[in-house]
């Protein structure tokens, strides 16, 4: 499969970051198989699409959560709890930033700005933004991400 | 009811809007609107995000706007008439237009924000849209550069570059290839008005990019967005498709024999990718590390090519220009300083949003008189202007005009007029102390001053809060930030400084702990 997403996007001009995000977006991350595909399908050397991938904060070499829950720690954030609400979110998940839930749920992360500043502090799960964060807010949202999954076993 | 008029009420699909629950109203009305005559359109955002989700419907008398409207209003609303535009209901703000926020200020290049739903091509061409090609199909490359120059327009991504000198280096390389690239890399914390225009009127940034390939003789663009804005992307991607459909993309435009074509690229999360080098290396598939510069991007650029590297803001005021006329957007600003500026306030303000404005307005003004002042109540005490490079700005200093030159003289910059208010309770040692720790985060590496400078820097302001070997270490902060402000290849080393000698110099007292 990495081979056929190589395959597809090589014809494009510095088609490097694209392969990898298509990667990422069927995978959930960049595995460590797949960077010497990468390499011979796009006639680079390893070390550079090694140092590509790690160049980048998005790019992710091991699996991830099935929810990717990223705090903004950006200043317009901070000026409205931001702080507060990063101290809050790595108390409820009992996480680092970087650590994944041992149920495999929930990856912890930050993210420098979502572009939501008008209505700081801001959350990101996947594709969606949460604006005008609050611990309680937070909270709902964490449990909600986690009753399906509660379901489903 | 058949044969009555469409009734069209606005919910915005603006990412901001949806983050406090614009879909979930957008779901509630459309779902409670099932057997009339109305519709929901899905417009952009006007930017008065306090009032976000803001539901309007279209009357007679204009549109009257309803918010924060949550989904557990619109059976209320409903019922107290929204669909007439009634005033009754108390979430009701009137004409949208006479709203003092939005009424006061100089929509030039937001002027369709939040009007039009952003991917109706018609809608867009009714108001004024691609005007501005048309014009710029009947004029020669110079003729182009020529009407740019003569806007005063300067690139709004943060370096104030006269756009149309820019664009006259390009056309003056001789070139079987050259680009238009789109900086839409918006990474500035207190930022948002590329993603506001992106997601509200995505056509006013494409046709920028078509009349910029026109004028130096480019037939590829690309937008290289973050990939921090999904709602703008798919957004985007839609608008591409309906120009290329209606052949205001792609070969022979309108049956000019002039071809111009965009392709979408996303970033992968590195905030030294607004930096305009960094950002074409990643272009081209490599790690964002900065060019030394020259070359200029303008004579040798995207994979070696003369390129025209502009923010998304500078090419959606191209738009403005050739449809109005140089003159139009010139007359207003002040000193060098000509046009608009979308000021975006955001932290801790009571009304956070965008406000284009001519140059010149004071801090003061916008932080009280469309800021409303702090959100908590509490007294407003230092302001970043121009994201985390950006000084922070103590009240003695608040009557500022907001122009390029004039925040150069107080070692300020307005950067992309990104405007982050904090109120009494910040401490500045921690905001001195995160602009290090940002860049050391950020850095690409390239060059000492800013990689290692960066790191030395936090731990010199923590040997200053501990008040360890103070005198010393206050003396090596200062010399620290002058080695990053001169020595450093790009703006992100050579400008974090900004932030943190301003935090020393208005906020010292933040510095002593005991």
């Amino acid at each position: 499969m990495v081979a056929d997403i190589v395959a597809s996007l090589k014809h494009k001009p510095g088609a490097l970051l694209p392969v990898l995000h298509e990667i990422q977006r069927q995978f959930g991350h960049v595995p460590e198989e797949a960077v010497e595909l990468i390499a011979r399908g796009l006639d680079l050397p390893i070390a550079e699409v090694h140092g590509v991938i790690s160049f980048y904060h998005y790019f992710s070499t091991s699996p991830r959560g099935r929810h990717v829950v990223e705090i903004c720690r950006a200043e317009s954030c901070q000026a409205m709890g931001g702080r507060e609400l990063e101290l809050f979110a790595k108390q409820k998940l009992g996480l680092n930033y970087s650590e994944t839930t041992a149920d495999q749920q929930i990856t912890l992360e930050f993210v420098h700005c979502l572009g939501n500043c008008a209505c700081s502090p801001s959350v990101r799960v996947g594709t969606q933004i949460y604006g005008r964060m609050s611990s309680e807010r937070f909270e709902a949202l964490i449990d909600e991400l986690g009753a399906p999954a509660l379901e489903a076993r | 009811m058949a044969g009555d008029p469409q009734i069209k009420i606005y919910v915005p699909r603006d990412s901001g809007a949806v983050s406090v629950g614009a879909e979930d109203v957008a779901l509630a009305m459309d779902r409670a609107l099932a057997d009339t005559n109305a519709t929901v359109v899905r417009n952009g955002s006007r930017g008065l995000y306090w009032l976000e989700p803001l539901v309007e419907v279209e009357t007679d008398r204009g549109r009257v706007a309803y918010g924060p409207v949550t989904p557990g209003d619109v059976a209320g609303l409903l019922e107290q008439g929204l669909l007439q535009g009634a005033p009754t209901h108390s979430l009701c703000l009137g004409l949208t237009d006479q709203i003092p926020y939005l009424k006061n200020q100089q929509r030039l290049t937001f002027a369709r924000a939040g009007v039009i739903d952003p991917l109706n091509l018609e809608e867009y061409c009714e108001v004024g849209g691609y005007r501005g090609l048309r014009r710029a199909l009947t004029m020669t490359g110079q003729e182009l550069v020529e009407e740019v120059k003569n806007s005063g327009l300067r690139g709004r991504g943060g370096a104030a570059f006269p756009t149309g000198i820019k664009w006259q280096t390009v056309l003056n390389t001789p070139a079987r290839q050259k680009y238009i690239v789109c900086n839409a890399d918006e990474g500035d914390s207190g930022s948002f008005a590329d993603r506001l225009q992106m997601e509200a009127d995505p056509l006013a940034l494409i046709e920028g990019m078509t009349i910029a390939g026109l004028a130096v003789g480019a037939d590829q663009g690309y937008i290289y967005l973050r990939e921090e804005y999904p709602t703008a992307l798919e957004i985007l991607e839609a608008a591409l498709s309906l120009a290329r459909e209606k052949n205001y993309l792609g070969g022979n435009i309108l049956g000019s024999g002039k071809s111009f074509d965009v392709e979408l690229r996303i970033g992968a999360r590195a905030y030294i990718c607004g930096e305009e080098t960094a950002l074409l290396e990643s272009l081209e598939g490599r790690r964002g590390m900065v060019r030394p510069k020259p070359p200029l991007p303008a004579m040798a650029g995207l994979f070696g090519q003369p390129t025209v590297v502009n923010n998304v803001l500078s090419l959606s005021s191209v738009t403005f220009i050739l449809a109005e006329g140089a003159q139009a957007y010139q007359v207003v600003g002040m000193g060098r300083s000509r046009g608009t500026m979308p000021f975006q306030l955001a932290g801790n303000l009571k009304h956070p949003g965008l406000v284009e404005l001519a140059f010149g307005v004071t801090l003061r003004e916008l932080l009280y008189e469309y800021g409303g002042g702090s959100n908590t109540g509490l007294p407003l005490r230092a302001v970043q202007v121009g994201g985390p490079l950006g000084a922070y700005i103590p009240e003695s200093q608040w009557d500022v005009p907001m122009d390029y030159e004039a925040m150069a003289e107080l070692r300020a910059v307005l950067g992309h007029g990104g405007i982050v208010a904090f109120d009494e309770r910040v401490d500045m040692s921690e905001q001195a102390r995160f602009a290090m720790a940002f860049c050391a985060d950020e850095s690409c590496g390239k060059c000492t001053p800013c990689r290692i400078g960066s790191t030395r820097g936090v731990e010199v302001i923590d040997h200053i809060c501990s008040n360890r070997d103070r005198e010393a270490n206050v003396k090596l902060l200062e010399d620290l930030c002058e080695t990053m402000g001169k020595a450093s290849l790009c703006a992100m080393g050579g400008m974090t400084p900004i932030p943190v000698r301003s935090a020393l110099r208005h906020f010292p007292e933040d510095f002593q702990k005991s």
